[in-house]
């Protein structure tokens, strides 16, 4: 077998250094009664680095890759363009093969990348400070709902019918465990979004709003009246980023005043891979770094007085405070962050801001296009690279009509919000710099086909 | 000698000279310092070239020219979509301040990221033998695999019909990972391990109030637990009480079972443990739980020592996660990302999370969300993260796992085993090894700080094993040892590296049991000495500040 380095020889060698007949011998302990004879039936065995590469690129045939096709899909994970050097760096064996840096002398390389990527992440969100990642943006909204909760020490939280259904439903199953009380409501098919009704229910029991920019739809809207309302209140802003490019275009979370932002990264750096492994996005004012999950990584000075980094603020983290812990998250997106920090370290400022302006103007452009369509009608005023149509009938089923003529037209809502009659029309359709004007042409042309 | 040519070339000999030479830059030859990237990047400068047109030939724009939105290839791109009389759809909130990211070019990105990787240890460089972590080679096959289009370039919401291929690498990777546990079913969707522990807590309590005993508010875990056991726990509103261990090592069983009761939801037992040894009365301790009306948690971190020998369904198991950042060999990427799936007892299978795949008799894999849930499981607890999992870890995994076969994945936890207790017997002569005589380990020696001078601690041999060129061991963890040493070599070591590290360490142990004081301010030879770890908790700089904002904050 080609990973395992040891001849027969060399196990009777050390067999007989050990003192043991057999293999057999070092599992004395576990009871013969589960102890396997052999290797277990029904399973294939070993196999040659061609014939698994055959078995995958077969299963890996069998979908439709997003670039073999025009491609409109967003709702929360985006296909952006990632230079070919981010994937090389990434895998360098240093980078990919390496732990959790807590030998901070042999890991200078994992924490200065981290200390880096966690300033990125604090400008890019608005806030003072970010952590070293979270699994994902759906999970850092939880934490950040569980944040609210430590310090302002109140159980309702307020969820704007705007964001993401899926981080909904995780905010949903966590609060069942940890009694916190979650206000939730459908998104309406409108171009206002409900900032108003979010500030006319924060009360005196609130921990949180938690807003998402630019929402489901592709809607934004100001949050600095939210986050006075808010804070009027004393209660939190949460912002949730799920297209953090946009970030390049709009004003930041932090700026308007949010007090803790999360998001999910994958737009930067790292691809669609069909949901994960992406990179969850954490911010927050100063004055809450002590409530916050997750690792952080500092500066300090070694014994001679050189610049070093180390991980840092652990008597917040399960390793040291086990039960008392702000979270329970141990291992988080390492190298998922490396390809942020490296896609954002090519783009620069510049190069942000001008992703951003391309994405907007392909958008821009395709709404004009997509409006012509008979039965089309642009649901939303202001938008960045995704933006939602009311079709004259309902969308999922053109979706996949349009799927078999190989063409991913966007997300359905009826997808998202199954049994909700009042969205079922609805499609929520992403541009980026990856779509081209022939892709629109396409789906333009498609969509009157469909909906005549 | 006459010269052999004009230019004053001759062949050279090395010569003795001074030890320490300062040099102009800080570097020593191949070991290079690196500055910060907002020390040497400038926001005006950019590694991506953009189209001179944009893709949409500019309609939408007002008519306005390409470069004057800024996608030209000027290095100061007039970035704002605003301005030139252009209309944008922003709402009126587009960026008119300065966000702060310097770029470099791409031959300076390339060099940046190459320098900070050579400060680090890892893998591809040498034997990295942190205990229960489970650092073994990593494939490089799996890595071309992810990257395969099909799977890495697949989005999550696409309709099912396009994405079978994917749904086939979650149910075929299922399905292997049911037939080595010996479980009823999977749930694939968790993150990480912690979030995998998590998924299994929540099973458990769904299934207690189903049952209607929802009231059971304790979990027992072991005193020798990672710590992400009890902060699972804890989170999901449980009290967590310990549960002590046996003087070799293992849970006292008589202590457990005196303990379960009414009140009890569960324990979270791992095992091999982390002291490196087989529970031996796993099924003893399984069934007095049920008795008890409570269920079982087993913390999978260490399944790599049992892997294709022993299924944790045969010892009463009713929820296990499985790294396969550890066992699978999936990268550990610096820290993450992780994958955490969790096999289910037929207990606990139906109040698993969504989503989850469903192969039927045609070979059609359908995608069971929060849609179809109410007819097809209605007991599930709900979702954990948004989308279906850590893809592009399932498609890394099943390749190792299809790349070993059923009788390679044996061999796996027998040569790991068998490292291990080389390692043992090698080194108990020098070092205290606490259960080395109640017979083999797992996959992981364990040894203690007894025995070692005053003055003298754990970490200054893992501090020594630095400039001796390994990554240390996991140091001071689990905490029933003083001192804890413990070693994890993983199966994809050879003999000769194994004996060479075993001298190593048996080096660096007798140097402190001799008193050398260099010991105590190793590492010698690394990037960075002994870094100050108190100053950085006590004033924490998490972010980096330009120096006139710096200056002006203090």
């Amino acid at each position: 077998m080609r990973y395992l380095p040891l001849t027969q020889p060399d196990r009777e060698a050390m067999l007989a250094t050990i003192g043991a007949k057999t293999i057999d011998d070092l599992f004395v302990d576990v009871p013969v009664i589960a102890q396997l004879d052999g290797p277990i039936r029904n399973l294939p065995m070993h196999a040659s680095e061609l014939a698994v590469e055959r078995h995958m690129t077969r299963l890996a045939k069998k979908n439709l890759a997003a670039g073999d096709a025009p491609f409109f899909l967003g709702c929360g994970a985006y296909r952006h363009h990632v230079p070919a050097s981010v994937d090389h760096l990434i895998q360098r064996g240093e980078f990919l093969t390496a732990y959790t840096p807590y030998q901070p002398e042999i890991a200078q390389g994992t924490l200065q990348m981290l200390f880096e990527f966690q300033t990125q992440v604090a400008r890019l969100l608005g806030t003072d400070v970010a952590n070293a990642s979270m699994y994902d943006g759906s999970t850092a909204c939880w934490e950040a709902i569980g944040m609210a909760r430590r310090i302002t020490k109140r159980g309702k939280a307020i969820l704007s019918g705007g964001l993401h259904p899926h981080y909904v439903s995780v905010a949903k199953t966590m609060a069942k465990y940890t009694g916190d009380h979650l206000e939730t409501a459908l998104p309406t098919l409108s171009a206002e979004t409900d900032i108003h009704s979010l500030i006319a229910a924060i009360d005196d029991d609130t921990s949180c709003v938690v807003v998402q920019y630019p929402d489901i739809l592709g809607r934004i809207a100001d949050l600095r009246p939210l986050a006075d309302a808010a804070h009027a209140k004393k209660a939190l802003l949460v912002a949730v980023v799920t297209e953090p490019v946009a970030l390049g275009a709009l004003k930041s979370p932090g700026e308007m005043d949010a007090d803790i932002v999360v998001g999910e990264g994958q737009s930067i750096g790292v691809g669609l891979q069909f949901g994960g492994p992406y990179v969850g996005l954490m911010g927050c004012k100063d004055k809450y770094i002590r409530q916050m999950p997750g690792r952080f990584c500092g500066e300090t000075v070694d014994a001679e007085g050189k610049r070093g980094f180390v991980l840092t603020l652990s008597t917040r983290e399960q390793h040291i405070r086990r039960e008392k812990a702000t979270s329970n998250i141990c291992t988080n997106s390492g190298l998922c962050a490396l390809a942020f920090s490296i896609h954002m370290t090519l783009l620069g400022e510049a190069g942000l801001r001008a992703l951003a302006a391309t994405n907007h103007a392909g958008a821009v452009a395709a709404t004009e296009r997509l409006a012509k369509v008979p039965g089309v009608e642009l649901v939303n005023d202001g938008f960045f690279n995704e933006f939602t149509l009311k079709l004259s009938q309902e969308a999922r089923p053109v979706v996949r009509a349009l799927a078999d003529k190989g063409i991913l037209a966007g997300v359905s809502l009826g997808r998202l919000y199954p049994g909700a009659d009042d969205l079922a029309n609805g499609l929520v359709v992403a541009v980026t710099e990856t779509t081209t004007s022939e892709d629109v042409e396409t789906l333009a042309s498609s969509l009157e086909e469909a909906l005549a | 000698m006459s010269n052999i040519n004009q230019s004053g070339w001759r062949p050279t000999a090395p010569e003795a000279g001074e030890e320490s030479v300062a040099t102009f830059t800080g570097n020593r030859a191949l070991m290079l310092e690196e500055a910060l990237i907002f020390e040497i990047g400038s926001t005006e400068t950019t590694g991506v070239d953009f189209p001179i047109a944009p893709p949409l030939q500019g309609r939408g724009w007002g008519g306005g020219s390409p470069q004057a939105i800024g996608l030209g290839h000027s290095p100061t791109p007039n970035p704002s979509p605003e301005g030139e009389g252009l209309e944008n759809r922003l709402g009126g909130l587009a960026r008119n301040t300065p966000i702060g990211l310097p770029g470099l070019s791409e031959p300076e990105a390339v060099r940046h990221y190459t320098r900070l990787s050579r400060q680090n240890y890892a893998i591809d460089l040498g034997l990295f033998p942190l205990g229960s972590c489970t650092m073994k080679h990593n494939p490089r096959l799996n890595e071309k695999m992810a990257r395969l289009p099909g799977f890495a370039d697949v989005h999550p919401l696409q309709p099912v019909d396009t994405v079978q291929g994917a749904l086939g690498v979650i149910n075929e990777l299922a399905v292997w990972l049911i037939e080595l546990t010996g479980m009823h079913g999977v749930a694939m969707t968790p993150k990480a391990g912690a979030h995998g522990e998590l998924c299994g807590i929540l099973c458990i309590k769904a299934a207690l109030e189903a049952k209607g005993e929802g009231h059971r508010n304790v979990i027992l875990v072991p005193e020798s637990a990672h710590g992400t056991n009890p902060a699972t726990a804890a989170f999901a509103g449980y009290a967590v009480e310990d549960i002590p261990a046996t003087a070799e090592g293992r849970v006292d069983v008589e202590a457990l079972k005196a303990r379960l009761g009414p009140d009890v939801a569960g324990v979270m037992i791992t095992n091999p443990n982390t002291c490196g040894l087989f529970e031996r009365e796993m099924k003893t301790i399984s069934d007095a739980v049920h008795a008890a009306g409570g269920f079982v948690y087993c913390d999978g971190a260490n399944f790599n020592a049992i892997v294709g020998r022993v299924r944790p369904g045969d010892l009463g198991i009713d929820a296990m996660h499985i790294n396969l950042h550890k066992t699978f060999s999936t990268p550990h990427g610096g820290g993450g990302p992780g994958s955490g799936p969790v096999v289910l007892s037929e207990a606990l299978s139906p109040f698993g999370p969504l989503p989850f795949t469903e192969r039927h008799a045609d070979g059609h894999i359908t995608l069971v969300e929060e849609e179809t849930v109410g007819d097809r499981h209605p007991h599930s607890f709900g979702r954990m993260c948004a989308f279906n999992g850590q893809m592009g870890m399932f498609t890394r995994a099943l390749t190792y796992i299809l790349s070993h076969g059923a009788d390679g994945l044996r061999q796996v936890a027998e040569d790991s085993v068998l490292n291990a207790n080389y390692i043992l017997r090698s080194l108990e002569d020098t070092l205290d090894a606490p259960f080395a005589s109640s017979g083999p380990c797992m996959h992981e020696a364990i040894f203690s700080d007894d025995g070692l001078p005053e003055g003298f601690s754990t970490i200054d041999i893992a501090k020594g094993l630095i400039d001796e060129g390994y990554h240390p061991m996991t140091m001071y963890f689990p905490l029933v040892v003083h001192g804890a040493m413990l070693v994890e070599p993983t199966e994809t070591e050879s003999k000769a590296a194994l004996d060479q590290f075993i001298g190593a360490l048996r080096s660096v142990a007798e140097r402190a049991k001799a008193g050398d004081e260099s010991l105590r301010s190793a590492p010698h030879f690394a990037p960075r000495r002994r870094l100050d770890e108190t100053l950085a908790a006590r004033k924490p700089v998490l972010v980096w500040k330009d120096p006139e904002l710096a200056q002006a904050a203090e």
